[in-house]
């Protein structure tokens, strides 16, 4: 058990007691899931998006995880409200939400890194969703969240590997 | 972070009934082991125990009825067979480093079992810089150590085997008395260490009748002060010290001797074992409420460990499913519940409870669990107020997890 001291500030602790923008959406343009629950860390993101403007107009989210992965999922559902999926795309880092909410303890900053990476996803799925081409602003190649994401996935699924076989040799 | 700290603290103002189950990891002192102690930091028995003056002489006097009462409470032949030690983590690396010291040649192999605490896996495998190589003995569902496989781990290059009495997550009472026999029938020179830990004080313990060769006390899981535990060594086995100063009463640990927690633990030892079962009927009590009225009012629960007599009375282990430890373990926070959780909620670890994963629960599961652990002093209104809050705070952790994560 990793026994690290965390005293989240109280920005985080108002979001996770009171989070804003939580649960199902259920007239999403789309909806992404980054993260696995064999990580203790999972997070779905809903986005409304005003397709002919581009923006979004609203963000829901749910998280499977700790405090600062339900406050980070939260802050990232209030930051981009309002804004176009590139400014969305472009501002949004994980940096800049660690920074917008008040600093994180070191060992959570992955968590801004995946909601960011649930973030990025989404925008990524909503044009792989419509059938069109992706504009100029989106690269091909995976950003630094979507990234981390992927391998947090892949962690997971080789942890469940190497433990399935003993879960069923016990039971 | 100091300041969020003191916010945090803010939080929790107004809250009207605490309840402290996080016993595995810290106790609340009671006022009369207080009271047994404070004398001590001033007013006798403030000297060194070796010097020559009466405050050095009433140390000395005070020490040794301390070794006595504590040799008493688990069979022990003499009080020179006990070791005061800072505390069990200190007890559990004199143990294995010192046994590994003394034999070294005869052999390289320390067997533990997978559900050590961390304060014995650790330290067996950091023994490996020193040519040591560490065995982990498997364990059931239910956490009982495979006596097979330790039976066929027993060879001639074996110097020590540490296996804990009662684990410290999920309560299992190993059966250590057949692990003894089976590990001394295959080489007789094999030295066997127990943590007790979780053992003692809520199990009856003899190590004459074990057969062990070392055993390893806590204070703070007895509801004594931290900073003091003790290790047994049987007589007639020569161990070495790993801390080198000035020597005082105890031949295995240098320093002067810390009359005050001494004392405040031989206290809490002499209040365990007085009155031991209606003190361990209590623990037990308590124990079952809880968990029966988790799983009367919280649905997808899963219960770790042993049930009935194979466990001990205090340990409760429960995975709460769809909801995240360490989440958990802040909401009831705020509302005056203690309890800690076997999440590993850091990316960079990822490592949840190695006991968890080792009797086969899932991660979802490790992450998802919470320990907690009952004591005499608690009431029964204790247990009615955690069960009131912790529906209310399961639910709202579940509602924010939603659908993420359900398969």
């Amino acid at each position: 058990m990793s026994r690290i001291p965390l005293p989240y500030n109280p920005k985080v602790m108002d979001l996770f007691r009171n989070p804003k923008n939580l649960g199902k959406m259920e007239d999403a343009t789309v909806v992404a899931v980054a993260g696995n629950p064999a990580c203790g860390d999972m997070i779905t993101f809903y986005l409304k998006i005003d397709e002919a403007k581009q923006v979004i107009e609203k963000a829901q989210f749910e998280s499977y995880g700790c405090a600062a992965n339900i406050a980070t999922s939260s802050i990232v559902t209030e930051m981009i409200k309002g804004l176009t999926l590139e400014t969305a795309w472009v501002d949004i880092t994980w940096k800049k939400v660690t920074e917008e909410i008040g600093g994180l303890p070191s060992v959570k900053f992955h968590c801004g890194v995946l909601a960011v990476g649930a973030l990025k996803r989404a925008i990524r799925q909503y044009f792989t969703q419509k059938g069109v081409e992706a504009p100029a602003w989106l690269p091909k190649e995976h950003t630094f969240e979507e990234k981390q994401a992927l391998e947090e996935e892949e962690l997971a699924k080789t942890l469940s590997k190497r433990l399935k076989p003993e879960a069923e040799k016990q039971s | 972070m100091v300041e969020n700290v003191k916010e945090l603290l803010k939080l929790h103002e107004g809250i009207t009934h605490e309840v402290y189950l996080d016993n595995e990891n810290s106790s609340i002192v009671p006022q009369e082991v207080v009271d047994a102690m404070l004398p001590y930091w001033n007013k006798k028995a403030y000297g060194n125990p070796t010097l020559t003056h009466k405050p050095g002489w009433e140390a000395f006097e005070t020490l040794m009825g301390c070794f006595q009462k504590i040799s008493r409470t688990i069979g022990a032949k003499n009080l020179e067979e006990i070791t005061f030690t800072p505390g069990e983590t200190e007890a559990n690396n004199l143990a294995i480093v010192a046994s590994c010291f003394a034999q070294k040649g005869k052999g390289k192999k320390i067997i533990i079992s997978e559900i050590e605490p961390i304060n014995v896996l650790q330290v067996a495998e950091m023994m490996g810089k020193f040519g040591f190589i560490t065995q982990k003995i498997p364990v059931d569902r239910e956490g009982f150590v495979n006596l097979e496989i330790l039976q066929e781990a027993v060879d001639n290059d074996t110097v020590l085997v540490s296996i804990a009495a009662v684990n410290n997550e999920i309560g299992t009472i190993q059966p250590i008395k057949e692990a003894v026999d089976t590990v001394k029938a295959k080489n007789k020179n094999v030295l066997f260490h127990t943590d007790c830990s979780d053992a003692y004080g809520r199990i009856p313990l003899n190590v004459q009748s074990l057969g062990v060769d070392m055993a390893t006390l806590s204070s703070a899981k007895i509801q004594g002060p931290r900073g003091v535990g003790a290790m047994y060594l049987r007589e007639g086995i020569t161990l070495d010290r790993i801390l080198e100063g000035q020597i005082g009463t105890q031949k295995l640990w240098p320093g002067v001797e810390n009359t005050p927690l001494i004392v405040g633990f031989t206290k809490a030892s002499e209040l365990a074992f007085t009155n031991f079962e209606a003190n361990t009927s209590k623990m037990r009590l308590l124990r079952d409420k809880l968990v029966d009225g988790m799983f009367a009012e919280l649905p997808d629960l899963r219960f770790n460990g042993p049930k009935g007599d194979k466990r001990s009375p205090d340990n409760a282990n429960v995975s709460i499913l769809r909801a995240e430890g360490e989440a958990l373990t802040i909401e009831l926070s705020l509302k005056g519940v203690y309890v800690s959780s076997g999440s590993a909620c850091s990316r960079r670890l990822l490592q949840p409870s190695h006991v968890l994963i080792a009797i086969g629960r899932i991660f979802e599961e490790a992450h998802g669990s919470i320990l907690m652990k009952t004591t005499r002093y608690q009431t029964e209104e204790d247990i009615a107020y955690v069960l009131e809050v912790l529906p209310t705070a399961v639910n709202r952790i579940r509602g924010i997890v939603g659908s993420t994560g359900v398969h």
